[in-house]
This record gives structure tokens, C-alpha cells and sequence, in this order.
């Protein structure tokens, strides 16, 4: 009986179904990616991924051969017969012709699937990306399913491991991350004795690395080994696979904790090791990872070589899927441990030490400190092993930097003049220690000149005071072997002296260095932070990136449409096509590309994104050509700063979004209230209608001939009424909408005013009305229509709150350019403080029983302000309100 | 009753219609009703209405076509009916050969005033030779404009402007036909010649200037004099 399950039973956690789900959704979308994976050359993983293409073709699926070598044999060219095949593209590289895949084809024809062999490939130099496997990014990322291949030894983390097997370092390799991407990985296994023997038979090509070293390659030992890494490491797949599918069944708990491993980083060439080491770790523990650099705050130099090579080993572990920390301190140990205790890491990996412990007797073992500090933290030591590859840049001393001409010409001359003076000064009195002014000659050189000049100075100063001091005088010879003692003190002055002024000014210089970092960006964001606009925000990043890598900057937006040029510094600077280009693809893909990486290196410029969580907005060019490349640091700066922009781009971007927003609420606002004025307004005639006509339909009770009339005088008045607020409604509406456009003619102001009186007869009637216009009043170009339309409102408005009877009075003058026409009435006056309300929608003056939705004003307003004029609501001298239109006059009356 | 004037509504309005029937139908018209363009172009050929009343706005084609059809044979008065704010459509229609308009809403006064100057114009063009509007008085013989029994002093222009406006009495004429009667056909894009001169007109024969009672002006579509 299974009626009810049990509560202990375990349930998928929702979370985790939820995110399965959406993994699914995505992956759905997502274009497939399979590899046929294999342990050598020649185990038929092309013959295998055509022959799967082949079955697919004839289901009528769209397929496409983007890249397939076949290298001749015969059974493997069979395979693609009637398959489509992509044109390769051309490229010539010196003098030399060659055929890569054409990406941008591939790309327009779209296929459902593309067969791209070698995706360890490394491309022909002037295609977009370096290599074959940033292709198949990209073409996924377009929505189109590849199919590739691989080799064991190319898989990034099992480089080495490789490498140790066979002895045959692999230079091409294809990151795990791509292997992890892959929706399948088939393993493609024939036994080691077949693949020897197909390769005796010449069955096998091999690439040229591997040809070389044929015999130390295809032992079957190496194959066999070879053959265990592959099984294994489609194995350790489908265990992923399947703990994802047990976590989605909710079959207990997969793992014990959460792990988190940290890799110690340094220049030193055993690091990449560490980090494949790092990254094996990782991936068995099915834990995050992180590479971590500490730059110490404490003198050792790193030279440019290892600048290089440490950059190479962060791009490394980035691609392996390392998050990269970048930390400063005085202390290397910790600063590592306070970031492995802020970042809950549960393992740290350091490389063993390959010098000697009298090394670290007198400079104090980093491994020693991370150890004693670690805690409860786990420490791998792994071996920082022999360099099989001879690296000349470590072998060589950091390089000294070089003091100028002058530099040494001051250490050559102070010790000289020193001698001078103590030889005077010697002559005044006799001082026992003379050799105390030499001292404060080398220390001031080294401080001043700096180590060198202060080494030549201090062996100069000895032979000095050898030569005039020392007996026996005036020889080099030296009775006393006392004063042997004051020689090595003073060149070991000369010696510490120097290194530590060095020190410091290099120090010191690093701190400029930093600072104008800082100082760049803070100036950036100082600036952003008030920007309003994006494109005033756009035109700042441009104009510090520019000045700071001192070459022109454009940044490019693409919010919702087209990327496109927003700002750029210069002033005036434009992209090309090509450049374009390259901006383009920054901001489909979100990350650095040209001058100077990996994507499109040959372009004139390099792109960066402004990323934010929703993905870049757009890019950053700069147009560095002639210029060198940027160095790693400068790149890092560069990106910093396009994220600083990009969050700034960002929050402007909000901020109006935000403010559309509260126009729309204000809209909402407005809205509701017209309604509540409308339906009321429009409800009382309707109401008044209704029930005068129904009475009169009521057949019952017939009515006498006078209440009869009555009624139908209400409902004629109460129809009319209806019609105004109708017509007042369309005609406000029309002006909010934007769709007044006055249909300027030539009027007499005459003609206007005669008509709107006209239209009010019945409403004016019994009213004096006077009018005094100016004799000699020019033109008005305006729409007679809609001014006449003014003029009844104002009419009808001062007749509605004025009494009946009570006068009404029209002026109109000429004033400077100006005609200027008042309808002034001897009612109660503006209220109080009213004189702009009055003008606004619904606003109606404070007098009983009068009705109107309060749109009249508002649309007088409207009308002459589309005609460039003023209305002002004004109080009348001796009472009343008078109502002033000024129209400007054209220069030119027809 | 019976043999009152036969008129043709062509109005796809049911409520507009019902109105129309009941104090058409009250005053002695006999009214035929068309709903759409198409039918009231047939009607119009087999009933030869003395009137027509044309909505503008109906379903299957605007007021404007059925206008120019009907004037390719027929002289028949034609009153447009249109919706405020549509003035452009009553002009083109006025242009195209209707002879008069009414804004929605309208009262039955209103129409049936409209009707009565239109069948009078049908049925005998205005070729008296003298013309009386209140105290105003016109000899089209003699080119004599008389105010009170006194002499008004026109100019030219003046006296063509009133002439055609008054042999048209009751009729709204647009800009565009008061200029190309007054002006003759090149001026039709001069409406401030009309303005202007109108203008001084109405300061001769106006009691008030500013409150013209003779010379009406009909916002957005021209002017009209008014009858008796």
C-alpha cells in the first residue's frame, strides 16, 4: 500500500526543480553542442561524427559541412558525398595561402547543424578568433548546433597530465569549460593494438607535433594510458549527469559541503600546473574555484617576462573557469588567508618551493606562513616542479633599472668634491674621522642617484680616501689593515643605502602609478555621478577614457535599436566599417575584443563592453593603432573603467526610465480625474435629458401644454450643453495629442470676434457687449477657427461667472510687435492666488451652480501658445477679470 | 401632403434617419432613405429627388464621391451633413458642388430653413434685378447698393463681393468660389483678399461691424447672407 507518501521519504527540493527547469528551458534554446571525443589521432572520431550527420541528413535535417578534414582516406571522404559543404575562406598570410572556415558564412547560411572538425584548431592568423573552439561559441551562441571533435590531449586541464604520458607537449588546447558546454560528448574507442596497427597500415594522419614524435607517442603504453584519461573523463560527464539527474529525483544529499578551492597564483611557469592541478581539484569536488594573485606591496621586482607570464597564468585559470581575484598586501600569506576566510574556501593550493631553505631562512617562507595561518583551511602543496621548458626571462636577473647619464656623472663627481672639502678642512684642524664625510657622500648619491651612481661613488670615495687619507698618503697601499674594514663599510653603506632609496622611489612611483589609476577613475565617477543624460554620461566615458590612454575613444550605445555612435573624444572621431565591426561583436558578446586580445586582434581599435546585469549596453573603442597594444594592467584599466561607465549609463538610464514612469502615474492621475469631471459633467445633461423624455413619453399621465414645453426646452438646453463639453473634450484632447497643427491665414481680428459673437448670441443675449478695437489693427496669421474658438471660451467663461446682465467688454491694441486683446468682464474677479490655476485642466472657479469640466481656459491657453502667444488672467481695475491674449504680428502683412 | 417635395437622405445613421423622418414627414416631404453611397446614388436616379441630404461619413464611400456622381447629371440641391471639426470635408464638398451644410448636432429649424432657401434657389435663380435685405438695398441693373435710402459708395470689388453674396442669399459660399467669381479663377489661394475686403464691406453696410447681422461669417468655410 502506497496510499500516501511517507514524510521522510525525500522530496525534490522546489529550488532545485526550479532551477533544473529553467537550466532545461535554456538549454532547450540553447544551440546543441556534441563532441566526438577520442584518446589519439586516428581512432575515427571524423569517420564516426559523419557517419551520425549522415543518418541525421537522411531524416532530412538541415546539416552542414563547415570544416572537415579527411586528410585524403578514402571511407572518411565517401562520408560528406552529397552533404553540403561551406566554402572555406581564403586568407593569405606571408605569401602563403590558406584555407580556414568562413565563419560569417556560416553564420548567414544558419544551418540546424554544422560539422566542424579539430576544435582544438588554431586558426589562420587574420581571422576573427584565434582559435577553432571561440568559432563554435560563437556559433552556438547564434542558435546553431555543431558538431566537432577532440582529442584527449588537447583538453586544457589534462595538458600536462598529456604531456607527462607522452612526452609531447601539445600547444593547442581547448578550455574545459567548452567540454563542460557540450550537450554530448561521444566517446569514439577502438582498442590501442587496431589503432597500431592501422597506423603500420598508414591509415592514421597525424599532425605535425605528433608525426615528430611518432615513436614516443604511439607506444602502447602511452595508448593505453591515453585511452584511461578519455574513458575517464567521459566518465567523470556522465557522473555529473547523472548526479544532476539524481539531484533532480531528489535522491539525498550529493555532497557532504559545500567546497571551495583557492589557487595561490605567482609568475613562477610551475603555476599553470597549479592551476590545471587547481582546476582538477575543482571539478572533482564539483566545487567554485578561485585563482588568486597577491601583488606585494613589499620591493620584489617582477620583471617584465614574469608580468607576462603571470598575466598568461590568470587568462589560464580564467578559461578554466577560475574566478580571478587580483589582491594587494604587504604581506603575501595574508592577504591570501583573510581572502580565503572572507571567501569560505575550503582548500588552498600552493606550489611546493624550489629554493633553498637558506632562502627561507632569511626571507621567511610563504608556504610556512599560509600553513601556520591556515587554520581550519585545508593546504595542498603541490609540486612546483622541475621546468622541463629552459625559461630564459627567469633565469635572468630582474632588470635593474637604469639611472641616467647625469645620475652617474653626480656619483662620479660628489666624492671628488668631498675629498676637496675634507682635504680643507683637514688643513684648518686636524679630525680624526674624515671618512664620515665620504659616508654622507655615497648616502646622499644613493638617495639622490640612486643604487648604481651610489656603488660608483662609494668605490670611488674608498680609492679617494685611500689615495689623501690613509698612510701612507698619496699611494694606494694601506699600512693600517683597520681601515680595510672602513672600505667594506663604506661600499656596504653605498650598497644598502642605494638599494633601499631605490626601493623607495620605486615604490613611490608605483604609488603615482596607482594613484593616477584611481585618480582616473574617481574622475570618471566623480563626473558620472552627475551626469543626467546617457549621452552626457557617454560623452564623459569617452573623454577619460581618451585622455587617459591618450588615444581617441568613441562610446557606442545600443539601448533596444542598433549599436550606435553616442559619443566620442576627440570630438569629430569615427569607426570605420571594420572597427564597427569589432564594436559589434563586443556588444552581442560582452566581452574585450581586438588590438590586442584574442578576437579580432588585427583591428585598429580595442573594444570593451559596458556590461551591466542585464547584459552590455553597449562599447567602449578605442582607436589605439599606431600605438602598441595595451598591456594587461592597461587593459584591466581600460575595462574597469567601461564598467564604471557602463554602471553610470546604467543608472541614468533608470533614473529615465523611473521618470517615465511617474509621467505615466501623473498620466494615470490626470486621466482619473478627467474622468471623475467628465462622467459627472456628462452625466448631468444626460441625466436631465433622460428624464425629461421619458416624461413626456409617459403616455399615462398626459401633461398640461406649458410643462410639456418645458421639458423640451431642458432637453434641447441640456443637449447643447452636452455638445460643448463634447467638443471641449476633442478639442483638449487634440492639443494634448500633439495633433494641433494650426492652419495659419491671414484674419481681420474684426472678422473673428464678429463671428464668435455671433455664435453666443442666444448665450450673450441682454448682455452689453463693446467692443473697441484699434483702428488700423494689422493682420493676424492665425487659424480663424481655432481663435475664434478662443474667443467664444473666454466669452462663454466670463459669461458663466459674471452676472447676468453685467457688461462685457472687448479691447484689442496694437503693443510693440504684439496685438494684444482683452476680454474683460465686471464679475467677482480672478480668486485669490488663481491666476495661473485657472489655466490648468479641471480647475474650476469657486462660483455655485455653474458647470464645465474646467476645460475651457486650458484649451484658450493651448490654442494661443501653438499660435506663439500669451494668455494671462489679470484682475480688472474697479473689479472684475480680465482675460489678455497677445499674438505676435508677422513683420510682413501681405 | 402627399405632393410635397421628394427628398433623398442618404444617412447610414438609424437614429439620425428616424428624426429626420418624423419632421420631414410633419412638414409635408416626402422623404426616400438611402443608407450607404451606392444606394443613394440609385435612388437618386430612380426617385429624382428635389433635395439631397448627404452624410459625409458613410460606410462605403465619403459624401464627397456621391457629390461629384451626382453632378455629372444632375443639379439637384445637395445639403452635407458633417461633424463638427470637420470643416476641411464641408468645403471640398461645397467646392465639389454641394450647395449648403449643416454641423452635427443640428436643430429641425435649422434644416428645414436649409431646405427651404435650397428649393427656392433651385427653382428660380436669383435674375431679379433688385434685392432687399432689412434696410439694405441692392439694384443689380443699376449698380446701386442704397443703406436706408441712402447711397452706399462701394468699390468695385466691394459691390462684385456683395452682388455674388446676395444673389446667393441664404447660401454659405466658401473662399474659394467667393474668389473665383470676385477675382476670377487665378486668386483662389488668396482667401485674405476676401477677409480683408469683407471686412470693409461690413463697415459700409453693417450696423455694427463687430456684429455683423447681414453678412454671416461661417467659421473654417466661408460666409453667408443672410435672408429677409
Amino acid at each position: 500500500m502506497r496510499s500516501v507518501p511517507s514524510m521522510t521519504e525525500p522530496r525534490p527540493d522546489p529550488d532545485v526543480l526550479l532551477k533544473r527547469i529553467s537550466a532545461e528551458a535554456t538549454r532547450e534554446r540553447r544551440a546543441k553542442l556534441k563532441i566526438f571525443f577520442g584518446f589519439a589521432p586516428g581512432v575515427g572520431k571524423t569517420y564516426r561524427m559523419l557517419q551520425v550527420a549522415r543518418e541525421l541528413v537522411d531524416q532530412k535535417a538541415d546539416v552542414v559541412v563547415g570544416a572537415v578534414e579527411t586528410h585524403g582516406r578514402y571511407d572518411t571522404g565517401a562520408l560528406t558525398l552529397g552533404l553540403e559543404i561551406l566554402p572555406k575562406k581564403r586568407l593569405e598570410h606571408r605569401g602563403k595561402q590558406l584555407e580556414e572556415l568562413d565563419l560569417d558564412a556560416a553564420l548567414a547560411r544558419k544551418p540546424k547543424l554544422l560539422l566542424l572538425d579539430e576544435l582544438a584548431h588554431t586558426n589562420a592568423p587574420g581571422s576573427r578568433h584565434s582559435k577553432r573552439w571561440q568559432d563554435v561559441v560563437e556559433l552556438l551562441d547564434a542558435g546553431i548546433d555543431v558538431y566537432t571533435t577532440l582529442n584527449v590531449q588537447h583538453v586544457e586541464s589534462l595538458n600536462d597530465v598529456v604531456a607527462q604520458i607522452t612526452g609531447v607537449q601539445v600547444r593547442e588546447t581547448v578550455p574545459d569549460s567548452i567540454l563542460e558546454r557540450a550537450d554530448e560528448v561521444e566517446l569514439v574507442d577502438i582498442a590501442p593494438e587496431e589503432l597500431l596497427t592501422r597506423l603500420k597500415e598508414g591509415k592514421v594522419y597525424l599532425p605535425d607535433q605528433i608525426a615528430r614524435a611518432v615513436s614516443g607517442f604511439f607506444q602502447r603504453g602511452n595508448l593505453l594510458a591515453l585511452r584511461e584519461l578519455a574513458l575517464r573523463r567521459t566518465a567523470e560527464r556522465v557522473d555529473v549527469d547523472v548526479l544532476a539527474w539524481r539531484e533532480q529525483q531528489g535522491v539525498a544529499r550529493t555532497w557532504p559541503a559545500n567546497e571551495r578551492v583557492m589557487v595561490c597564483v605567482g609568475p613562477a611557469p610551475a603555476s599553470a600546473r597549479l592551476i590545471r592541478a587547481g582546476r582538477r581539484m575543482a571539478a572533482g569536488l564539483r566545487a567554485p574555484w578561485s585563482a588568486v594573485w597577491v601583488e606585494s606591496l613589499a620591493p620584489a621586482r617582477m620583471s617584465q617576462a614574469d608580468r607576462t607570464r603571470l598575466e598568461q597564468h590568470l587568462k589560464l585559470a580564467e578559461s578554466l573557469g577560475a574566478q580571478v581575484v587580483r589582491l594587494a598586501g604587504t604581506s603575501v600569506a595574508d592577504a591570501l588567508l583573510q581572502h580565503a576566510r572572507k571567501a569560505n574556501v575550503t582548500r588552498m593550493l600552493v606550489g611546493k618551493p624550489t629554493h633553498s631553505r637558506l632562502w627561507d631562512r632569511l626571507r621567511g617562507s610563504l608556504l610556512d606562513e599560509v600553513v601556520r595561518g591556515s587554520g581550519d583551511i585545508d593546504v595542498h602543496v603541490i609540486s612546483g616542479d622541475e621546468d622541463r621548458r629552459p625559461d630564459a626571462a627567469r633565469t635572468q636577473p630582474a632588470e635593474p633599472e637604469k639611472a641616467p647619464a647625469s645620475a652617474w656623472v653626480g656619483g662620479a663627481v660628489l666624492p671628488v668634491v668631498t675629498t676637496g672639502v675634507a682635504l680643507g678642512i683637514r688643513l684648518l684642524l686636524p679630525v680624526p674621522d674624515l671618512e664620515m664625510l665620504y659616508l654622507l657622500a655615497v648616502i646622499f648619491t644613493a638617495v639622490r642617484f640612486g643604487r648604481g651612481p651610489a656603488i660608483l661613488a662609494a668605490a670611488l670615495s674608498v680609492a679617494a680616501y685611500d689615495f689623501f687619507f690613509v698612510p701612507p698618503s698619496h699611494t694606494f697601499a694601506v699600512a693600517d689593515a683597520r681601515y680595510l674594514l672602513t672600505f667594506v663599510m663604506m661600499f656596504g653603506v653605498g650598497l644598502v643605502a642605494g638599494t633601499l632609496a631605490a626601493r623607495i622611489r620605486r615604490q613611490e612611483r608605483e604609488a603615482v602609478a596607482r594613484e593616477e589609476r584611481t585618480g582616473a577613475l574617481y574622475a570618471l565617477s566623480r563626473e558620472l555621478a552627475i551626469t543626467a543624460s546617457e549621452l552626457e554620461a557617454a560623452a564623459s566615458t569617452a573623454r577619460h577614457i581618451a585622455t587617459s590612454f591618450d588615444a581617441p575613444a568613441v562610446v557606442l550605445l545600443k539601448y533596444g535599436g542598433p549599436l550606435a555612435p553616442a559619443a566620442a573624444w576627440p570630438i569629430g572621431t569615427t569607426l570605420d566599417a571594420a572597427e564597427l565591426a569589432v564594436a559589434q561583436w563586443v556588444a552581442e558578446h560582452g566581452r574585450p575584443a581586438g588590438l590586442g586580445t584574442d578576437t579580432l586582434p588585427g583591428a585598429k581599435a580595442v573594444c570593451a563592453p559596458l556590461k551591466t546585469p542585464s547584459g552590455p549596453i553597449g562599447v567602449v573603442a578605442l582607436l589605439l593603432a599606431p600605438k602598441p597594444a595595451l598591456s594587461a594592467e592597461q587593459r584591466g584599466m581600460l575595462e574597469t573603467l567601461a564598467a564604471q561607465a557602463a554602471s553610470a549609463l546604467e543608472r541614468v538610464h533608470l533614473a529615465a526610465d523611473a521618470e517615465a514612469a511617474s509621467l505615466r502615474a501623473k498620466t494615470e492621475e490626470l486621466r482619473s480625474s478627467l474622468l471623475s469631471a467628465v462622467s459627472h459633467d456628462l452625466r448631468t445633461p444626460l441625466a436631465a435629458i433622460t428624464g425629461a423624455a421619458t416624461t413626456l413619453k409617459d403616455a399615462s399621465a398626459p401633461l398640461p401644454e406649458a410643462e410639456r414645453s418645458e421639458l423640451i426646452g431642458s432637453i434641447v438646453d441640456e443637449a447643447e450643453r452636452l455638445e460643448r463639453l463634447v467638443g471641449n473634450l476633442l478639442d483638449m484632447t487634440r492639443l494634448e495629442s500633439g495633433a494641433l497643427e494650426p492652419k495659419r491665414e491671414w484674419v481681420p481680428l474684426e472678422e473673428l470676434v464678429g463671428s464668435a459673437l455671433n455664435r453666443l448670441e442666444a448665450k450673450l443675449a441682454g448682455r452689453p457687449v463693446k467692443v473697441s478695437l484699434a483702428a488700423g489693427l494689422p493682420l493676424l496669421k492665425v487659424d480663424p477657427l481655432l481663435m475664434e474658438q478662443v474667443l467664444i471660451n473666454l466669452l462663454e467663461n466670463a459669461a458663466k461667472y459674471t452676472p447676468a446682465l453685467s457688461p462685457i467688454d472687448i479691447d484689442a491694441r496694437v503693443v510693440e510687435d504684439r496685438v494684444v486683446v482683452d476680454v474683460a468682464d465686471r464679475g467677482p474677479g480672478i480668486p485669490q492666488g488663481a491666476s495661473e490655476r485657472v489655466f490648468e485642466k479641471f480647475y474650476r472657479g469657486p462660483s455655485r451652480g455653474v458647470s464645465g469640466a474646467g476645460l475651457g481656459l486650458p484649451i484658450c491657453k493651448g490654442i494661443v501658445e501653438a499660435h506663439g502667444g500669451t494668455i494671462v488672467a489679470l484682475d480688472r481695475d474697479g473689479g472684475g477679470a480680465v482675460f489678455r491674449v497677445a499674438l505676435p504680428v508677422p513683420k510682413e502683412q501681405p | 401632403m402627399t405632393a410635397g417635395p421628394v427628398v433623398l437622405l442618404v444617412e447610414d445613421e438609424p437614429e439620425m434617419r428616424r428624426f429626420i423622418r418624423a419632421s420631414l414627414g410633419a412638414h409635408g416631404y416626402r422623404l426616400v432613405e438611402a443608407t450607404t453611397a451606392e444606394e443613394g446614388v440609385l435612388l437618386a436616379r430612380s426617385h429624382n429627388p428635389e433635395v439631397v441630404l448627404l452624410d459625409l461619413g458613410l460606410p462605403d464611400a465619403d459624401g464627397l464621391q456621391v457629390t461629384a456622381k451626382l453632378r455629372e447629371w444632375s443639379k439637384v440641391p445637395i445639403i452635407v451633413l458633417s461633424a463638427r471639426g470637420r470643416e476641411e470635408d464641408k468645403v471640398k464638398a461645397l467646392d465639389a458642388g454641394a450647395d449648403d451644410y449643416l454641423t452635427k448636432p443640428f436643430g429641425v429649424n435649422e434644416l428645414l430653413a436649409r431646405m427651404r432657401v435650397a428649393l427656392r434657389h433651385a427653382a428660380q435663380p436669383a435674375t431679379e434685378p433688385k434685392l432687399t435685405f432689412g434696410d439694405l438695398e441692392l439694384d443689380l441693373e443699376k449698380r446701386v447698393v442704397l443703406r436706408g435710402g441712402v447711397e452706399v459708395h462701394l468699390t468695385p470689388i466691394e459691390y462684385r463681393l456683395l452682388a455674388y453674396l446676395a444673389q446667393h442669399a441664404g447660401k454659405v459660399l466658401t473662399h474659394r468660389q467667393i474668389l473665383s467669381e470676385v477675382w476670377g479663377p487665378g486668386a483662389a489661394h488668396h482667401t485674405h483678399y476676401v477677409r480683408v475686403h469683407l471686412a470693409e464691406l461690413r463697415k459700409k453696410i453693417e450696423a455694427d461691424p463687430a456684429r455683423p447681422k447681414l453678412i454671416l461669417t461661417e467659421p473654417g468655410v466661408g460666409y453667408r447672407l443672410r435672408e429677409g
